[in-house]
């Protein structure tokens, strides 16, 4: 069998980057590690929401719900009894009992996340566009609403801690490897074209017989369930979280790296997520005042957001589909001219 | 008689909540219907126009020049806008414009909890304002009053201007058909910036009642206004300017209504349920209750 | 009046118009034939400035076109009445009527102009007030002529006023613009209805993928095999 050049300087190359990441993990101070996993996490969020968003264009905005919806189910269940006791005293009794390890924890929070997009979604996948988009965000003002007034639950508004630290490394990336595989697997199979299809023209997807509701409803539950799986890891990370850490500043920070690494590509996505939180970490850094010696910067709170927002304009403006135009990464170009193709201009 | 005035409180409260998002949606409804854009960042324009006035009544200025110069603040910060953010990306796919608008907003809120601090701040307002007048059992805020004085007079101004100037018909024109109105040499950019402009000394003017309204001024204030006014837009029907009215006062109405209703316990889901109220109708009239109801035609 | 010169227009990748080359001049009526697709709307766009040469000139009497911006365009005098009608439907008809002279200034002019479209459609007086998009085809197909004479053009573009309507309704748009015709105004008049098109041109150009296939006079073209062929549905017609 015959492996193409192409795939083996990609695959290759692939290979060198994961082993790469695993030297820096191990030899590195614990707050590289830190990056490392929120990286991780993100790449879970942004390859999950870039499948309903980028693939199938149904524009949600409010994924984070979703988050919410496995970080604290998971948190709830992982809880140790004695906490759950102190923190949680009006919990119901059939769960004041339970207390369960990570994986199961994880797995209810994504199912119940899945299960929970499969109702709004036989509403909303009939909408189109900016209608999505609304409905989506009424989805997250709903959660939030709940979140901060289900006491019993919640804690509500009040900061939720002393979840056990379960998230590690393996766990993050195991996860992040999962979602991307499922996702490129999904994207590159006849049910990811029938997904492109309708993104770019629903009608005539229609008139092919491509079961429209279908097809856009498996790409929102699966999507829900993995952004759900991260939020739990990221409860499992963080250990103390609120509300207000699901709503839509975190959104917005989704957003950005989905669209800097460009809609409709995986290998995109991994790669506006690593390129926007490496980003976001230096300029949080320097938001505590750069000391340069000779120059003070003085700390500048909040800059980090507003140049946030002027990159993603700046990146909608003049690189509409993403970094890498909408397309898969391809590292063999590098190394291998593309053959001259002389048809277009004819 | 009591049941009679509790009544009577709560309609004048529910058109006056209504009055205030319908002067916000319209300028919602008018950007979009021109150029397909839903902007967030108009919610932002209260805060501008709100904070503006607070420093010029800080410096010693009387309230009604402090009201004119929040109105012109916010008439500018949308105009340069639309003229920065939204000019370059004319012709993108709708979801760019939403995420551009998102980042706008983003851009601004920061920007003002950097200058201000995010801790509200006590905006004051004239007695004329914040009155409470008395008829008996009742009591009638006056800004309430205001409120509903000025979105008639506003709203009955627009009417005129959009079916009796020639930039208003314009601006229906464009809304209809974009490419047609381009083909009869009517300055697209120019219609644009009008419809911007418009709906930002609305949303000016918004300012300065919630403002009076509330209270007070915070960085985060324009969120969910702009959020109610959406809403009110897509139960109207989106793009249509008598939908977005009349969103606007059925929202207001929804939302006193659920008030009154919900159990003590239930209250705070209150905006829940609004948006819940929203899914549901989506679900029924995908768009919206003056929305065409035919399907798309091929 | 009007001239165009190896203009080659591009949709991305998709060569649309391929070194194309037409002139029209004052007072004549000139038609564009072709099938579907063929390139004629993209020609029309391309002069209204919409859409962009990526080379080529298109020169109106010493103005450069492809540098000039569509609303300087019709100021020039060059208007175009779109494909599909493109009435604003929410619009009245008088309102319509009205966004056609939305580039003029001349008020007393423009009111003139109002009665003399309304003298070429009557029927357009007798539903003034209506809203365009209750209006039948025929009837929107009139008030888009219209509202293109309106903006008192020296060019009139007409894209297809016979698609879609009923045989007796394109004979009196036909007629209409027969009368323009005689009143003096020049005519592009791209069409898919060949035979008629023929029969009111001075002058015609047959597109075919996006290249000039044959130019000649009208009545020339009605008798060239060819065409009857392809256009005309068989010879004698």
């Amino acid at each position: 069998m015959r492996i193409p050049l192409k795939t083996l300087i990609n695959v290759g190359l692939l290979l060198l980057v994961i082993a790469l990441l695993l030297t820096i993990n191990f030899m590195a101070s614990s707050y590289i590690q830190r990056v490392i996993i929120s990286l991780g996490i993100n790449i879970i969020l942004v390859v999950s929401l870039n499948l309903s968003n980028g693939f199938t264009g149904v524009f949600s905005l409010g994924h984070v719900g979703f988050m919410a919806i496995g970080a604290y189910t998971a948190a709830i269940l992982t809880l140790p009894l004695s906490l759950k006791a102190v923190n949680l005293p009006d919990l119901p009794t059939w769960l004041a009992g339970v207390e369960m390890s990570f994986l199961p924890a994880t797995l209810i929070g994504g199912v119940l996340a899945a299960l929970i997009a499969l109702l709004i979604g036989l509403s909303l996948m009939r909408l189109s566009g900016n209608y999505v988009a609304v409905a989506t965000m009424g989805f997250l003002v709903i959660v939030y609403a709940v979140l901060v007034n289900w006491d019993s639950m919640t804690r509500g508004a009040r900061t939720f801690s002393g979840v056990p630290p379960y998230t590690t490394f393996w766990w993050v990336w195991g996860w992040a490897a999962l979602t991307v595989y499922v996702v490129w697997r999904l994207a590159r199979s006849s049910y990811g074209r029938k997904m492109m299809a309708i993104r770019d023209n629903e009608i005539a997807a229609q008139a092919l017989g491509i079961n429209v509701m279908r097809t856009r409803l498996l790409a929102f539950c699966v999507s829900a369930f993995f952004t759900a799986v991260a939020g739990a890891l990221w409860a499992h990370f963080i250990t103390a979280f609120s509300p207000k850490e699901f709503y839509f500043t975190q959104t917005f920070s989704i957003i950005t790296m989905l669209v800097v690494g460009g809609m409709g590509s995986v290998s995109g996505s991994v790669l506006g997520t690593a390129a926007i939180t490496v980003l976001s970490e230096l300029l949080r850094n320097a938001e505590r005042g750069i000391n340069l010696g000779f120059i003070q910067i003085p700390p500048v709170y909040g800059a980090s957001q507003i140049l946030m927002a002027i990159i993603f304009i700046l990146v909608i403006i003049y690189w509409p589909k993403g970094l890498l135009g909408g397309r898969e990464i391809d590292f063999s170009r590098l190394f291998i001219r593309p053959q001259r193709q002389k048809k277009s201009e004819e | 008689m009591t049941g009679f005035t509790n009544l009577i409180q709560q309609l004048i409260n529910a058109f006056s909540i209504g009055s205030l998002y319908a002067l916000m949606a319209i300028g919602l409804a008018m950007v979009f219907g021109i150029l397909r854009l839903i902007n967030f960042a108009h919610g932002d324009l209260i805060m501008v126009g709100s904070y503006t006035a607070l420093l010029v009544q800080v410096a010693g200025m009387p309230f009604w020049v402090a009201a004119l110069a929040g109105i012109t603040a916010s008439a500018l910060a949308g105009l340069i806008m639309e003229r920065v953010a939204y000019r370059p990306i004319r012709g993108a796919p709708e979801v760019s414009m939403l995420l551009t608008s998102f980042a706008v907003t983003i851009f601004l809120e920061n920007t003002a909890i950097l200058i201000f601090s995010p801790i509200s701040r006590a905006f004051p307002a004239p007695s004329i304002l914040t009155a409470a007048l008395k008829y008996g059992t009742l009591r009638i805020s006056s800004l309430d009053l205001i409120a509903i004085g000025v979105a008639i007079i506003l709203l009955i101004l627009l009417t005129l201007f959009v079916t009796r100037t020639k930039v208003g018909i314009s601006m229906r024109a464009a809304s209809e058909d974009l490419l047609a109105a381009r083909l009869m040499g009517i300055n697209v950019n120019k219609v644009i910036a009008s419809a911007f402009l418009i709906g930002s000394m609305l949303a000016g003017v918004v300012g300065m009642l919630w403002s009076a309204r509330v209270g007070k001024v915070d960085p985060l204030m324009g969120f969910y206004p702009v959020l109610k006014a959406f809403v009110a837009t897509v139960i109207g029907g989106m793009g249509n300017l008598p939908g977005a009215v009349l969103g606007a006062y059925v929202l207001g109405f929804l939302e006193i209504l659920l008030q009154g209703l919900l159990p003590a316990t239930l209250t705070p889901f209150r905006d829940a349920f609004v948006f819940l109220a929203l899914i549901i109708l989506l679900l029924f009239r995908p768009n919206g209750i003056l929305g065409p109801t035919a399907r798309e035609k091929i | 009046m009007l001239t165009l010169k190896d203009v080659y227009v591009f949709y991305g990748h998709v060569q649309a118009l391929k070194g194309i080359s037409l002139e029209v001049q004052e007072g004549e009526l000139v038609a564009l034939l072709g099938a579907n697709g063929a390139g004629k709307s993209t020609t029309l766009m391309t002069i209204s400035g919409i859409l962009r040469p990526r080379s080529g000139s298109i020169i109106y009497k010493e103005h450069d076109l492809t540098k000039t911006s569509p609303e300087d365009i019709v100021q020039l005098g060059i208007i175009q009445c779109p494909e599909g009608r493109r009435v604003f439907g929410g619009l009245t008809v008088l309102e319509n009527l009205w966004m056609g002279a939305a580039a003029r200034k001349d008020k007393a002019a423009i009111q003139k102009d109002l009665e003399w479209v309304f003298s070429l459609f009557p029927i357009l007086r007798q539903r003034a007030r209506q809203t365009a998009g209750t209006l039948s085809g025929g009837e929107q197909q009139m008030l888009a002529i219209g509202r293109a004479l309106m903006a008192r053009p020296q060019l009139l573009m007409l894209d297809e006023p016979s698609l879609g309507l009923a045989p007796l309704i394109v004979e009196s748009i036909f007629n209409v613009i027969r009368e323009l015709h005689s009143q003096g105004v020049t005519i592009l008049l791209v069409e898919q209805n060949a035979r008629k098109a023929l029969q009111v041109a001075d002058r015609a150009y047959v597109l075919e993928t996006g290249q000039i296939k044959l130019s000649d006079n009208a009545d020339k073209l009605r008798t060239n095999p060819e065409v009857q062929r392809l256009y005309l549905g068989g010879p004698s017609s």
